[in-house]
């Protein structure tokens, strides 16, 4: 600033002479007649003179820019840029309408999935449960019917038994008969025979 | 003249115009007043002529813009503050494209006159006043006495706050202008020593490069002070409009 000011007042006295031709000391002079009255000096902006002129032309070129910018510039810029935060917030609805759609899907598909899973256990339950029952019922009959031939084979055993103790007793008999008949040479009674051999038979 | 680092400031008459013995011709400083409106509103016509879903380059820069004016006058002014959206854009685009184009050599900056940037700020302060006691009658002037102050003190407070009112438009204009003002004087005096030492022989040229490395240096700090001054502008136009919409919201 210093270099400024102190450069400021000599450059001119130093160039002055230098560089004065004809047209530049008219309008020097001229600012000057009008400048000193104004107290404006010879410094361009306080030269009264051009002030009238600065004040209309401004008056002018600012009044058209503000008309401009009022009637054409604002109202356009702020078309532009609540367009774009409407259409913003439209494209964020949609979005958050997509994406609910798009939960709700995922929401049925996994209840549907829950729904059939549960099925197919049931359906297997129920198979295994029925295997289960048929395997117990064919069991319980086949136990039957083996009990069936068991007690059958049984009771024939028994008739056989019964049938062989029963031969057993009149060959018994028929032997004692013999023996006694044998030993004695006497005829023993039927009666007495029989009694001796259910007697033998009970002790054996 | 080369050296001259007013000369760019210096205001010449394209088109002679005289009303009523006032002098408003169509001069250097108006034909770049054109320039900043034509460049400013083409660019941002046409940035949102296709009105894309997703933008482009060009659509995106007028998008940010927007945004950030909208977001700056939110936070400055509340929503209510948001119907003064198309001033504080204006202002805001104005300003930026017109120091923009000073950047340019041999352009003239529209911002570097006092009398530009005092009719912007006189159009802001107007407005705050106007609408300030529109909508809040005399109640606006509560504005200038801050709630829990002893009595004792409330004319020295309000004398203070009167005087820091009056002092906005002046500071308002004055920080703009004297900004790029300072700016591109600077910058022309650093690039003038690289002439001029260049001038001078070996040495010299070698003597040079730091002006020029200053000179560079300089033109990226101008650019930030082109932004910066817009955004002030702009965010101290939220500022003062607050006042005028809750002139008791201190």
């Amino acid at each position: 600033m210093f270099v400024t000011s102190a450069y400021a007042q000599t450059a001119p006295a130093a160039t002055d002479p230098h560089a004065a031709p004809a047209g530049e000391t008219h309008t020097e002079t001229g600012v000057a007649h009008g400048g000193e009255h104004a107290g404006g000096g010879n410094f361009p902006p306080f030269d009264a003179n051009y002030y009238p002129s600065q004040l209309l032309w401004l008056v002018i070129t600012f009044g058209l820019f503000y008309l401009v910018m009022q009637k054409v510039i604002a109202p356009r810029l702020a078309g532009i840029i609540e367009g774009r935060h409407g259409r913003i917030a439209q494209d964020l609805d949609e979005a958050n309408r997509l994406k609910a759609e798009a939960d709700a899907a995922v929401e049925t598909y996994e209840k549907e999935l829950a729904a059939a899973r549960a099925k197919a256990q049931g359906i297997a339950d129920k198979a295994r449960e029925a295997a289960k029952q048929k395997a117990a019922a064919d069991r319980t009959a086949i136990e039957a019917e083996l009990a069936q031939k068991v007690s059958a084979a049984e009771a024939h055993i028994a008739e056989i038994k019964a049938k062989a103790f029963a031969d057993v007793g009149q060959i018994a008999e028929e032997t004692a008969s013999a023996v006694v008949d044998q030993l004695i040479g006497a005829k023993a009674s039927g009666e007495d025979i029989k009694a001796a051999v259910a007697a033998a038979k009970t002790e054996a | 003249m080369a050296n001259d680092p007013i000369h760019q400031f210096q205001i010449s008459k394209i088109v002679p115009i005289e009303i009523g013995g006032l002098d408003v011709s169509f001069t250097n400083a108006s034909l770049f007043m054109v320039a900043t409106v034509a460049i400013a509103a083409g660019f941002l016509y046409f940035a949102t002529g296709q009105r894309a879903l997703i933008p482009g380059r060009a659509q995106s820069v007028a998008e940010m813009a927007y945004e950030f004016v909208a977001n700056m006058l939110r936070e400055g002014a509340g929503s209510q503050g948001m119907k003064f959206f198309p001033l504080v854009f204006s202002l805001f685009m104005f300003i930026l494209t017109a120091n923009l184009i000073g950047m340019f050599p041999y352009f003239f900056t529209v911002t570097s006159q006092i009398i530009v940037t005092f009719a912007l700020s006189i159009l802001v302060i107007g407005l705050v006043v106007l609408f300030g006691f529109y909508k809040h009658g005399l109640r606006f002037l509560k504005l200038f006495v801050p709630s829990g102050v002893p009595i004792v003190l409330m004319p020295l407070v309000i004398a203070i706050e009167v005087i820091s009112f009056l002092a906005r438009p002046i500071s308002l204009s004055v920080r703009l202008f004297a900004n790029m003002l300072a700016g591109h004087i600077t910058l022309k005096v650093f690039a003038g020593f690289v002439a001029s030492l260049g001038a001078l022989g070996a040495l010299g040229v070698g003597g040079a490069i730091l002006p020029l490395i200053m000179t560079v240096a300089l033109t990226g700090l101008e650019f930030l002070v082109a932004f910066l001054q817009a955004y002030v502008f702009a965010v101290l136009t939220c500022m003062y409009l607050n006042d005028a919409l809750h002139p008791d919201g201190h």
